[in-house]
């Protein structure tokens, strides 16, 4: 029997052992003392890259592909979008004072401020809807071309995350109102900031490549 | 007995239900999601094996018409959808479920009700794959789904239709899997069980992973492309606007070669607990194993293109995939040579799982081989899509991924049942297994290199292909029985099995420091870890029995009805996708308010008083 060696250090967290004595032991505890959703929220948030990276990578290649128009030029309205654009980036802004109005315990912060950020996310899903009935009108539909196959569902896809993300801001916000702090504690409102930060983010890029690129790529 | 308490608080009631049918519908509890992945995955392999038993009939002599030609595309592409989503990643859940807290000190994965999500959409999406049998139109696109094989002008019936949504619904439990392992192997350890002290088979499902949440966006991503083309006439995939089809198998095999480690890490791990433990040395090279794990899980996304090689991707993109390709042979090279040094002059076993992972090791050289054959970008355009593919990877899938987790069933068999499994027929079970797998897969190499297509329906005799394939369907039959054998074996054990006692095997991982089977709350009281082998230290080393808190009544997360609604409603919205948008819309407001539900249900959890604590 062959033998092992056995560590000489002092075994790590013999002295969690003497403080750990709680009456009852939670299940759950923090091995790397950060809370458990919000390392998920941050291995979502690499996952959404990947999907963002294979829509925006299908936009790239098949950019001036298409063989009937409209094509971007046609459409595009920079000024425009960059005012819903800054709407979505100013948001950010928002949902950080709200992140830190929740971690000082000022709830009278959080609820203006996350309130704001709502509104915003809604002004921007709004210019969106403008944009795309425009388009819609200018005759560029989801099966005109590749151009309105590719970016319908490129910038759905994030409408959809910008959505999703209106509704869980409405969700804290509404418990909020109820005076539930145990559920909107700063970890709660965080994690919901993370995801808000990232799909900013992912709009600058979008932003980026199809609007401020469109001549570049055709 | 441990007496239970619950402190369901207010909101949405939860279940309470510990015994019946009703708590393993609600429940959380990782073991026992555990083994109803076990369960339904050998449900689902039996379904693949007998798919694949009447394909090999079909071929065993030249010009049969024993099935119908369009029932026989349905074959192949269930049978290889069935192997790989429905049996082998969800086998390889069981064992994560079941042992990964075990293994790390945990009394639970860090979301446990995501867990079970998981599980219930792996079983329904697996059941909606499976329904179109019924009425003749199972998926036939083949489990690779090439555009434009699956597009409507090809496919007009629901064939591709069920295809393409239970695809969605089965990956999205994986995916949840992913980011829930990982959670719980950064933040669930016991004290003092540091990363670098982690079994390896913790450190495999860490990598695995993270390819899953990695890889599975790209697959997600193009399932939908298609599904866009086919119900809105998006023109993701129509070369007539301009469209390019490859972009499809890119985004296929970005996902679809990381798959193939995900189906082979895990079972790299079990033969890292197996090996070691049976030849009673420690692993060899622990840290360079842990090394080759992370070097192949970011090789792993570098080498996608050597499934395409033959689509004229030009000579400097064939020439970059087939070195990337083959320099993911040396980690996996390094791995091989670290557990023949951990049997190198150990006083080694033959037991059963022993047994199969040597079986594991001989095999997986074979199929790593045959790999290293297939990058090189010339030789490929001879052996792609013949027979010696199907080889290859029957070499990898059944000699290294299957037969790791049989190792890992017999090994682990005692600690969930407390009761061993029968040798002899595990030995017999082993023999047949073998010598079955190499009858019908070892001819395939030359039936390819002959020039035998893969997926083709039959051959004519002047091939010369006919006594190797009547060698090879007789060899199905032989490993069919062997499998047989272990599903008696499995059966007989574990109503008659022999007591098994707390530590059958002489094992060294912190599993069986607990009691068997383990109590719901897995450990009395959470160990504090000193050792890379805890177990092995404390019995041979004097290493002290250390505990991390005091004895005393243990929080366990609650049961919940809103995985199972959950997976319901998301199914329900699956089969929209195919008949009806209304349904869709149904479906999915229904999976709105089970989210909410999901929020707002009561913090409920169950108080445990373990033995010697019983309530006041
Ligand atoms: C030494 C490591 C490996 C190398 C170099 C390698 C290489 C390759 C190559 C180049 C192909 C494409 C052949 C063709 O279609 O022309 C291939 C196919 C395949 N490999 Fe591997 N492989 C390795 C390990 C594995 C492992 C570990 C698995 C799974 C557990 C696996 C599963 C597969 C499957 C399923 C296919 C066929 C996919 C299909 O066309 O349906 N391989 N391999
Ligand atoms: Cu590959």
């Amino acid at each position: 029997m062959s033998t092992y060696p056995l560590p000489q250090q002092e075994p790590q967290g013999a002295q969690e052992s003497v403080a750990l004595q709680a009456p009852a032991h939670e299940a759950h505890h923090a091995a790397l003392g950060v809370d458990s959703k919000k390392i998920g929220m941050w291995l979502f948030i690499a996952s959404d890259c990947m999907f963002f990276g294979a829509l925006i990578g299908t936009y790239l290649i098949y950019a001036g592909k298409s063989t009937v128009g409209p094509y971007p030029q046609d459409l595009f309205d920079i000024p425009l979008t960059t005012v819903s654009t800054f709407i979505l980036l100013m948001s950010s802004l928002a949902m950080a004072m709200a992140v830190h109005g929740a971690q000082h315990g000022d709830m009278k912060k959080l609820k203006r401020w996350l309130g704001l950020t709502i509104l915003m996310g809604l002004t921007f899903l709004g210019f969106q809807v403008y944009e795309y009935s425009h388009f819609i009108a200018a005759g560029l539909t989801l099966s005109r071309n590749l151009f309105g196959t590719t970016f319908y569902v490129l910038t759905g896809t994030h409408g959809v995350h910008v959505a999703l993300g209106v509704l869980w801001l409405t969700l804290l916000f509404i418990t909020a109102l109820r005076g539930d702090t145990k559920r909107v504690n700063p970890v709660n409102v965080e994690i919901a900031g993370l995801y808000w930060h990232f799909v900013d983010i992912v709009w600058i890029v979008v932003f980026a490549v199809v609007y401020l690129m469109a001549d570049v790529a055709a | 007995m441990a007496t239970i308490t619950s402190t369901t608080a207010r909101t949405l009631l939860r279940p309470t239900a510990q015994k019946g049918l009703l708590s393993w519908l609600t429940t959380v509890d990782h073991k026992r999601i555990g083994i109803m992945y076990f369960w339904t995955a050998l449900f689902f392999l039996f379904i693949g094996g007998v798919e694949a038993l009447i394909i090999r009939l079909q071929l065993a002599r030249p010009n049969q018409t024993l099935v119908h030609p369009e029932t026989f595309n349905q074959l192949f592409t269930m049978h290889g959808t069935t192997m790989i989503f429905l049996a082998v990643m969800p086998l390889i859940a069981a064992f994560i479920n079941y042992l990964l807290p075990l293994m790390i000190g945990a009394r639970d994965v860090a979301f446990p009700r995501l867990n079970a999500f998981s599980y219930w959409i792996f079983l329904l999406g697996g059941i909606f794959l499976n329904i179109p049998w019924f009425f003749g139109q199972a998926p036939n696109a083949a489990w690779t789904g090439y555009v434009p094989l699956t597009l409507n002008q090809y496919s007009p019936g629901l064939n591709a239709d069920y295809w393409l949504a239970g695809l969605q619904l089965v990956g999205l439990g994986t995916l949840i899997s992913g980011f829930n392992f990982i959670v719980t192997i950064f933040n669930m350890r016991a004290p003092g069980m540091t990363l670098l002290r982690m079994p390896v088979f913790a450190w495999t499902t860490l990598i695995m992973s993270f390819l899953v949440i990695m890889a599975f966006p790209s697959i997600t991503i193009a399932l939908f492309f298609i599904m866009f083309d086919r119900m809105f006439g998006t023109h993701f995939f129509n070369i007539a606007a301009g469209a390019d089809i490859t972009l499809w198998q890119h985004l296929f095999w970005v996902f679809g070669h990381p798959e193939v480690y995900i189906l082979i890490l895990p079972a790299m791990g079990i033969i890292s607990e197996v090996v070691p433990t049976f030849s009673r040395k420690p692993l060899f090279g622990y840290s360079v194993m842990v090394f080759s794990t992370v070097a192949i899980g970011f090789l792993g996304f570098s080498v996608w293109s050597h499934h395409m090689f033959t689509i004229g991707m030009g000579a400097v993109a064939n020439t970059a995939f087939a070195l990337t390709t083959m320099t993911i042979a040396i980690p996996t090279g390094i791995k091989m040579f670290n557990w023949i040094g951990t049997l190198w002059g150990g006083s080694i076993r033959f037991k059963t799982p022993m047994l199969y992972a040597l079986g594991f090791l001989s095999m997986f050289v074979i199929g790593g081989l045959s790999g290293v054959m297939h990058s090189a970008a010339p030789a490929n355009m001879q052996q792609h899509d013949t027979y010696f593919v199907i080889a290859h990877f029957h070499y990898v899938l059944i000699g290294g991924a299957l037969f790791g987790l049989l190792a890992g069933m017999h090994y682990w068999f005692p600690k969930v049942t407390g009761r061993l499994m029968n040798e002899r027929l595990g030995v017999a079970s082993f023999i047949f297994s073998l010598i079955g797998f190499n009858m019908t897969f070892f001819p395939h190499h030359f039936l390819g290199l002959m020039g035998m297509p893969r997926r083709i329906y039959t051959y004519d005799a002047a091939m010369g292909w006919n006594t190797l394939n009547m060698l090879s369907t007789v060899g199905a039959f032989v490993l069919a029985f062997g499998f047989t054998l272990v599903l008696v074996n499995l059966l007989v054990s574990i109503k008659k099995g022999k007591e098994a006692g707390p530590d059958p095997w002489d094992a060294r991982t912190l599993e069986w420091i607990t009691e068997t089977p383990p109590p719901v709350y897995n450990f009395a009281v959470t160990p504090l870890v000193s050792s890379r082998d805890e177990f092995w230290a404390r019995k041979y080393q004097g290493a002290p029995a250390l505990a991390a808190e005091e004895p005393g009544p243990i929080i366990l997360p609650a049961p919940s009805y809103f995985p199972l609604l959950m997976s319901i409603a998301l199914t329900v919205a699956a089969f929209g996708l195919v008949y009806s948008n209304l349904l869709l819309t149904i479906g999915l407001a229904a999976t709105l308010l089970c989210i909410i539900g999901w929020a707002f249900e009561g913090v409920g959890e169950v108080t445990i008083y373990p033995k010697g604590f019983e309530q006041q």
